[in-house]
């Protein structure tokens, strides 16, 4: 029982999901705040701009992340110039895939989450002499983290589930860029359904176990 | 308001009518290797205008794959595979109609590398080099051009040293595709993918070490159009398929 042919894509699914869910957090609650706040000139075209990738297809991305990050590409080019790398067919483009497929769950929620939190309360904070940063810190961010964590886990989900992006910019390669849809997608070409099926239940399993996570905690931030 | 009912009654209508007006012209669906897209698409073309009233609709993939589709209940009328190997897989699961099983064209596996590439290789043993970093190959599981390459490349003790290099494509057109934009460093293709790209990759080598690149082409058991279906299968021996095949690289068989 070769167990490696479930445990390596499994394995490198949550470590792509994973690091691309903590890059869009890092990325996007900033971002969120930023424009829940302050309100400045094109503020909606920002929105609409994080929120692209929701709504374009998957192949669409994968062909802007090839024309920017491609051998070729725009930034691609500079890239392998200056240090020889490229992040095609590695998994660090997966990664990027990934993050750019569900930097819009974290980006919307976030946003969502800190819009609720009442500005009354933050204002207390400032009179009662707190800087900016630890207004952010110590007020907006605890009462907004429910939503934020909650979007945070849909987006996990969705960075698991990843494909066409993922296809075209990191390959199919088994070990190093097949993740679980990519190694269904695999296994169902080549005919071999007790992988494809055992593949496909694993995938199920994880993804309803975070939905279900994810679903508990936004009840808790309702109440 | 009147109208609106009438029209969201029009278009259900449309809906449910829609596939019977689709089924009413003679079409003919044939399932060919990635390779054959360029030739097939003309050769369509040519048996279009031979036969008024018939529309050639093609489905380029890999072989295996193609193969998959059949298998599942695809509408398929012709098959045309890469390799004698899928063809036999299709024959072993009755899928095929045995005796419409013929060799039509040969091809040949040769090495390249982008237009602007700087290597100098004479051969795939040159592929073990540093510089060399990744290698476009088709996948063995699923696409013809990966046996042939995982056959020669075995032959000459290189295969399982060259692993780690080694990127699989889907499809020969898609091993083509990494080499076009520069993706891989080198790859393994048909010659006559390799003449598709001119411009954009140059060959380095032809590989030799794998069994006969014979494409063979048969009629799909399953298939309501079995007529048409043999009639394309002969126009694919007449004169001007075969002028059309050998301009674009392929052998006789």
């Amino acid at each position: 029982m070769d167990y490696s042919l479930y445990s390596k894509p499994l394995l490198l699914t949550l470590r792509v999901a994973g690091l691309a869910t903590i890059f869009v957090a890092m990325t996007g609650v900033p971002l969120a705040y930023l424009v829940s706040r302050r309100n400045f000139w094109g503020r909606e075209w920002l929105d609409a701009f994080c929120t692209l990738p929701l709504v374009l297809p998957p192949t669409v991305l994968g062909y802007y992340l090839i024309v920017l990050w491609g051998r070729h590409g725009w930034l691609g080019h500079w890239l392998y110039q200056t240090w020889g790398i490229s992040l095609m067919f590695t998994w660090q483009g997966a990664v990027l895939a990934s993050a750019l497929v569900s930097f819009p769950l974290v980006f919307k929620s976030a946003r969502a989450a800190f819009e609720e939190v009442d500005r009354n309360l933050e204002n207390v904070a400032r009179t009662l002499g707190l800087a900016e940063g630890a207004v952010f810190w110590r007020v907006s961010l605890p009462l907004a983290l429910r939503g934020i964590v909650a979007g945070t886990m849909l987006a996990f989900a969705r960075a698991m589930g990843e494909f066409g992006a993922t296809l075209m910019v990191a390959g199919n390669i088994p070990g190093k860029t097949q993740t679980l849809s990519l190694a269904i997608y695999a296994a169902v070409q080549a005919g071999n359904d007790t992988l494809a099926l055992t593949l496909v239940v694993l995938t199920s399993g994880a993804c309803i176990l975070i939905l279900v996570t994810s679903g508990k905690i936004l009840t808790l931030s309702l109440k | 308001m009147n109208w609106l009912k009438i029209l969201a009654l029009g278009l259900w209508i449309l809906a449910l009518v829609q596939p019977g007006l689709v089924l009413g012209a003679q079409e003919l669906m044939v399932s060919a290797a990635a390779s054959l897209t360029n030739a097939f698409q003309e050769i369509g073309q040519r048996f279009e205008q031979q036969h008024p009233g018939t529309k050639v609709i093609f489905n380029f993939a890999a072989s295996g794959y193609l193969l998959q589709q059949i298998a599942q209940g695809a509408p398929v009328d012709v098959f045309a595979s890469a390799d004698q190997k899928t063809m036999n897989q299709a024959q072993e699961k009755e899928l095929i109609v045995a005796a419409s099983r013929k060799n039509f064209v040969s091809n040949t596996l040769v090495l390249i590398v982008p237009q602007d590439s700087r290597l100098v290789l004479t051969g795939p043993k040159d592929l073990v080099l540093l510089q060399v970093k990744r290698v476009a190959v088709g996948n063995p599981a699923t696409v013809p051009v990966g046996r042939y390459t995982q056959e020669a490349l075995t032959q000459a003790g290189l295969w399982e040293s060259l692993q780690p290099k080694l990127i699989m494509g889907e499809s020969v057109r898609q091993v083509l595709d990494y080499i076009s934009r520069a993706e891989v460093d080198a790859g393994l293709v048909y010659a006559t993918d390799a003449a598709i790209a001119q411009g954009k990759v140059k060959t380095a080598a032809e590989v030799q070490g794998h069994q006969p690149i014979v494409y063979p082409v048969a009629l799909v058991a399953a298939s309501q159009k079995q007529a048409l279906g043999q009639e394309f299968l002969n126009f694919l021996s007449a004169p001007e398929s075969v002028a059309i095949l050998s301009k674009y690289g392929f052998g006789l068989p």
